[in-house]
């Protein structure tokens, strides 16, 4: 059964809201009880798909969940833009982002941080962005 | 698979447990089984009647024989925290099922009093009955789930307490590394040295794997990372317990770990390790 | 919007960043470093990242940029004190930054970055 504790959702019109979208990620992490090392995984993926949705996709929104499934807790972020959409996904997913020139496109970084990542994109249509981080439930809150 | 009958015993049970309610709820809390996992009475009250109130709704949704029911399900989370207060020893089946049958008593002498249409005595019975059944059989899948649950804790637990951290020498430490490296206890190595590298400000870490086993792909990869990561913090890691069958094995693999510097022997990584301080050993005149 | 500040040891330019920093403070902390590097023929950078909780792609980028730019006018740039959390999530994200010096700290760096000539170090292989 799924619940959701807590669900969050921070427009991306310009830089502020980045640094809006982390506080966001931080704040699930926190509730969710991650460890610090995944707590800044999870705050540095939000950066980078918050960043790729202003810079590529000219704005969007980010949702920002904590949900119960099963032994897990798992915060679930997804990021929408109305941009121009990706033509290529898979050229973009390793596009410059290891070889640390150029832009790269932030996706890449964040599938490596994420437990599942998931997108949508098509020329015209925008992109879509889903990833999920989890950890095992400890006995208690 | 619900017939007109059975649906009409449902409703009829779920008028008596509504009825009956406070009744119910006061015996239960009073029942040995309330009594050994609750804090306090009122506690036991409030347990019972959340129980009640989920076997009334799988009765209602006339799927009290299935543990997936969604009363059951609401009730998961309240098994699971009673499941952990049973004591592990006697082993839970033997003990819910004399536990709980205490549930079912109360319940059926109940509803054998409260008079109920001569046809419906029995199926509604068997209702009760096969719905305290089902509450068992959720009850010990809550019970193993905790049980799996706290092996996995103890196993973490466990994990961290087989990273040790030594402390060689002003600004280097060593950590063996002991054992299998899976994923998991490979990541809490790496958070745990990386950590006491910032704490002792240690320019140079040893990480010797004299205890690991096998060291394949994954292994290096993450002993990689760890140095890279070790690195980007101001200090160097070195590898060091590099046996000949685990060189042998790492070339075999093409496994390369670029710049970063091994030893075979601990000994010869706490001698570089003083190099990189600018520190010398000297011997001198009436040594032992 | 604020911008970092930068002290002068010396002849190092010492920078601690002392909190988030949007995408364009970043651009013109890039740009103001760099122009004072020439200005005051400094020969070295450090730029103390302990506060950060979070390092990402672009300021890591950035990071290595002003490495690359600094080494062309003759300085180095050491990063000092970065968190356990934000190394492991940069070598995560591929991000090694292999051109970078770093140092565990503050001191540690000025080491690095000591005058010359240095103690002569005797090479133990």
């Amino acid at each position: 059964m799924t619940r959701a504790p807590s669900n969050t959702s921070v427009a991306i019109h310009d830089e502020f809201d980045i640094v809006h979208v982390r506080h966001a990620a931080r704040q699930a992490a926190t509730t969710a009880g991650f460890t610090l090392v995944q707590q800044t995984k999870l705050v540095t993926a939000a950066s980078e798909l918050a960043r790729n949705a202003l810079v590529y996709g000219g704005g969007g929104k980010a949702e920002i969940a904590v949900e119960d499934l099963g032994a897990n807790r798992t915060v679930r972020m997804i990021f929408t833009d109305r941009g121009p959409g990706i033509t290529d996904i898979e050229a973009a997913m390793a596009d410059g982002f290891t070889t640390g020139s150029g832009l790269g496109l932030g996706l890449g970084g964040a599938k490596r941080l994420a437990d599942q990542f998931r997108i949508e994109s098509a020329p015209g249509r925008g992109t879509t962005v889903e990833i999920t981080m989890s950890v095992r439930r400890n006995a208690g809150p | 698979m619900t017939t007109t009958s059975d649906r009409k015993t449902a409703a009829v049970v779920c008028d008596f447990l509504d009825a009956q309610r406070e009744t119910i709820v006061a015996q239960w809390a009073e029942s040995p089984f309330f009594r050994s996992v609750a804090q306090d009475p009122d506690q036991a009250v409030g347990d019972s009647t959340e129980i009640l109130r989920g076997l009334r709704k799988a009765v209602a949704a006339g799927d009290s024989d299935s543990p997936a029911a969604e009363g059951f399900s609401d009730l998961r989370s309240l098994l699971t925290a009673l499941a952990a207060q049973l004591d592990g020893n006697e082993g839970v089946s033997a003990r819910t099922a004399v536990e709980v049958s205490e549930l079912k008593d109360p319940l059926l002498r109940l509803w054998l009093e409260s008079e109920q249409d001569g046809e419906l005595v029995v199926p509604g019975a068997l209702l009760l009955s096969g719905a305290v059944d089902t509450l068992r059989l959720v009850l010990v899948e809550s019970a193993l789930a905790a049980a799996k649950e706290t092996l996995a804790i103890q196993r973490d637990q466990l994990t961290e307490l087989s990273t040790p951290v030594i402390k060689l020498w002003d600004g280097v430490l060593a950590i063996p590394l002991i054992g299998t490296l899976d994923s998991m206890r490979s990541q809490v190595a790496t958070e745990s040295l990386l950590q006491s590298i910032m704490t002792h400000q240690a320019k140079v870490a040893i990480l010797d794997i004299t205890g690991v086993p096998t060291v394949d792909t994954m292994v290096a990869q993450h002993l990689l990372k760890t140095a890279m990561a070790a690195r980007l913090m101001g200090a160097e890691c070195v590898i060091s317990g590099i046996r000949p069958q685990i060189a042998n094995t790492m070339v075999q693999l093409g496994i390369d770990l670029g710049e970063v510097a091994t030893r075979a022997r601990l000994a010869d990584a706490l001698a570089y390790a003083l190099n990189r301080l600018g520190l010398q050993i000297e011997s001198q005149p009436g040594a032992v | 919007m604020p911008s970092v500040p930068i002290v002068n040891l010396n002849g190092v330019l010492l920078v601690t960043i002392q909190e988030e920093l949007l995408d364009q403070s970043v651009s013109e902390f890039e740009s103001e470093l760099t122009e004072k590097v020439v200005d005051t023929r400094a020969r070295g950078v450090l730029i103390d990242v302990s506060v950060l909780d979070i390092i990402d792609s672009f300021l890591a980028r950035t990071l290595h940029d002003i490495a690359a730019i600094t080494s062309l006018m003759a300085a180095r740039t050491v990063v000092v004190g970065m968190r356990p959390a934000v190394a492991i999530t940069l070598v995560e994200l591929g991000l090694t930054l292999p051109g970078l010096l770093t140092a565990l700290s503050v001191e540690e760096g000025l080491a690095l970055l000591a005058p010359p000539p240095g103690p002569a170090r005797t090479a133990l292989r």
